[in-house]
């Protein structure tokens, strides 16, 4: 955190954070500063408005964060926050030292890396495709089509998946039907990296389609014509041209995706726990609320949750997460690309 | 290959008829990269359609053509709305559409106020304190408490086992403000200007001039907050114990996904499986869970491209 701040508050860079329009409004001079007295009476009904959001986001966010502490205790309901045992680093000593969680660690960055290489370039080639295509209809018909899943939560995707793919599903009974054994490919943990990046694909890529369809629509037609006329054919335009005009949205996404590649799917591997086992479906954020309230669906049982050790592991991760994404951001400014704040 | 005895007859007759949009200098097409194309473009469309079609075939189908076809029902035959007399008769589906409509219809009215007062205020250029008021949003979209300790907040704030568990925890979507604000931040300067000069206070700014000028990303944004409270699954799960208070996500999971008998609705229960399949009333909840998305959808659709791409991309 301390970096975030140090970040944000140097003069010369703290103008960046936000909307387009302070570049804009860097141009003017700037009139003389009134006293902060002066302008809080001057901009009071605009904190206030401030305030609902505010309150929220103390109660749910940064009281959370204060609550932290437990992963430090051992924390007993009884005892509360304030009155359990502090125990410093146990429970992380503990945490580091249990093979189910490097194994939860190492599944997430497998599918991570799975969802990487096979998930990532498919928006990609969906919109060269739908690029290409004259009818603006068609072209809008078809966003609609692949972006509905985006609306759809998790818990569909997976049933929807569930009553094609699985042991009762369309494939299955086709495949009885025609004298082929069941594969039943939702319960299967070999390739359940496929089946949620899968899953992942067929939810996100409409939005994927919409943000590079959008890239694509940005870049100046006359390239294209001034190429043609010299002679490139489609081929070479699309890498002389589309592939450089892309550049900066794929560093883009490309950065994001890195920064949150700890987090794969949080709601899918719960959801899908107890149909491939826990040995494929435990990733680092589901291990902290498993083996934190108990996984008890649908019931979090007080009696048994170790919930100190659940808030260690989640803090590793938000730790982690939050290496990940400032290092992230700090490669695309190395690329000379907005990263998910401006800097 | 049809398309290959097609192809010489286009070049004996006159040259092919230039596609309407297509530039001048934009050679035509090849005959295979036409049809690979089109293949490549029906398939995903049917990836897409195909799985919910079946869903809402399957919702209205009748237990015999369930039972023909084995599973999901691909081509409709003998629709009825069986199905839905009975889920609508046992309770549990209509207990979990009053809650879901509940947490969706106050959850976005709340999360929206909330969202565009906060977007407004922090928009103004150059007002008190907001450099670190921004932070103090951003910080919250970098780090956060984790799982647990969250839920012992929420607990100790006594809201488990409350409807407001699924609201007020995820009522504030910082991102969604960040948009909000980038778009409040271009609306109408001179307008605010004028207004501002004849007496116009913030609040009667925000009214009558920023919140018109703003209607497509303000629609799209309450259509990203109602999606999320439709969907409301893991605060169910974390802090619903009592099933009289599941959205109808949870009830999904619970009897579609994972195949429990549905109270009320089993071999024993009233009206049993005699005349309905189980299949067929859990792909009724499925399509319940559809419909309101898949008929709000075109409405905000023409306004996706503006309302995400200028703030969602660089937030």
């Amino acid at each position: 955190m301390a970096s975030i701040t140090t970040q944000e508050a140097t003069p010369s860079k703290r103008r960046r954070l936000g909307g387009v329009r302070e570049k804009g409004a860097q141009a003017p001079p700037k009139p003389p500063r009134m006293n902060w007295r002066l302008r809080l009476r001057r901009d009071k009904s605009l904190v206030l408005m401030t305030v609902p959001a505010l309150i929220l986001l103390a109660l749910f966010n940064y009281l959370p964060m204060a609550g932290i502490i437990v992963a430090f205790e051992h924390y007993d309901i009884y005892q509360g926050i304030l009155n359990s045992d502090f125990v410093g680093l146990a429970e992380f000593r503990e945490l580091l030292s249990n093979p189910d969680f490097w194994h939860a660690f190492e599944n997430t960055l497998v599918i991570s890396f799975v969802q990487l290489i096979l998930y990532f370039p498919i928006p990609i080639a969906l919109a060269l495709l739908v690029n290409t295509i004259i009818s603006a209809r068609a072209r809008a018909f078809i966003q609609a089509v692949v972006y509905l899943p985006h609306f759809f939560s998790f818990v569909l995707v997976i049933t929807i998946f569930q009553e094609f793919l699985g042991g009762a599903g369309v494939l299955n009974v086709f495949l009885n039907r025609h004298g082929i054994s069941s594969w039943n490919v939702m319960t299967n943990p070999h390739t359940f990296k496929y089946l949620v990046t899968a899953q992942a694909v067929w939810k996100e890529a409409g939005w994927g389609l919409i943000v590079f369809l959008a890239a694509l629509a940005a870049i100046d037609p006359a390239l294209y014509e001034s190429a043609a006329v010299d002679g490139a054919g489609r081929w070479r335009r699309m890498r002389h041209i589309t592939f450089p005009g892309l550049r900066g949205i794929v560093v883009l996404m490309l950065v994001l995706r890195l920064g949150n590649a700890l987090s794969v799917g949080f709601e899918q591997m719960l959801i899908q726990r107890q149909a491939v086992g826990a040995g494929a479906a435990d990733v680092l954020d589901t291990y902290s609320y498993i083996y934190g309230i108990g996984g008890g669906f649908g019931s979090a049982t007080t009696f048994g949750a170790d919930y100190s050790y659940g808030a260690a592991a989640g803090l590793f991760k938000a730790v982690l997460s939050l290496i990940l994404i400032l290092g992230a951001n700090k490669l695309a400014h190395a690329f000379g690309e907005d990263g998910l704040y401006r800097k | 290959m049809s398309t290959l005895t097609n192809a010489p007859r286009a070049t004996t007759t006159t040259p092919r008829k230039r596609a309407k949009g297509r530039a001048v200098w934009e050679e035509n097409p090849t005959v295979f990269g036409r049809f690979g194309k089109s293949t490549v473009i029906a398939v995903t469309l049917a990836v897409f359609i195909v799985p919910v079609w079946a869903v809402v075939v399957t919702s209205f189908s009748t237990k015999a053509s369930i039972n023909a076809a084995g599973g999901l029902v691909l081509v409709p035959h003998g629709l009825s709305l069986s199905n839905y007399h009975l889920i609508f008769s046992g309770g549990t589906v209509t207990q979990a559409l009053t809650v879901s409509a509940f947490v969706t219809i106050v959850g976005t009215a709340i999360s929206m106020v909330v969202s565009v007062l906060c977007a407004y205020g922090l928009s103004r250029p150059r007002s008190f304190a907001q450099r670190p008021l921004l932070l103090t949003l951003v910080v919250t979209m970098f780090f956060n408490g984790g799982i647990i300790p969250t839920f012992l907040v929420v607990s100790d704030l006594k809201l488990y086992g409350s409807l407001w568990a699924m609201i007020l925890p995820s009522a504030v979507n910082v991102f969604n403000i960040l948009i909000i604000r980038s778009f409040f931040q271009n609306t109408a300067i001179e307008l605010i200007e004028a207004a501002r000069l004849d007496g116009a206070n913030e609040w009667r700014l925000l009214w009558s001039i920023v919140i018109p000028t703003s209607r497509p990303v303000l629609a799209v944004m309450t259509m990203f907050y109602a999606v999320a409270y439709w969907g409301t699954f893991f605060n169910a799960l974390l802090y619903e114990p009592d099933s009289r208070k599941w959205p109808l996500a949870m009830v999904i999971y619970e009897y579609t996904y994972s195949g429990n008998q549905m109270p009320g609705m089993g071999t024993t229960g009233i009206g049993g499986l005699a005349d309905a399949s189980q299949l067929g009333l859990q792909m009724c909840v499925v399509t319940l869970s559809l419909v309101p998305i898949i008929i709000l959808t075109p409405f905000v659709q023409r306004h996706f491209a503006k309302g995400m791409l200028t703030g969602a991309i660089k937030g």
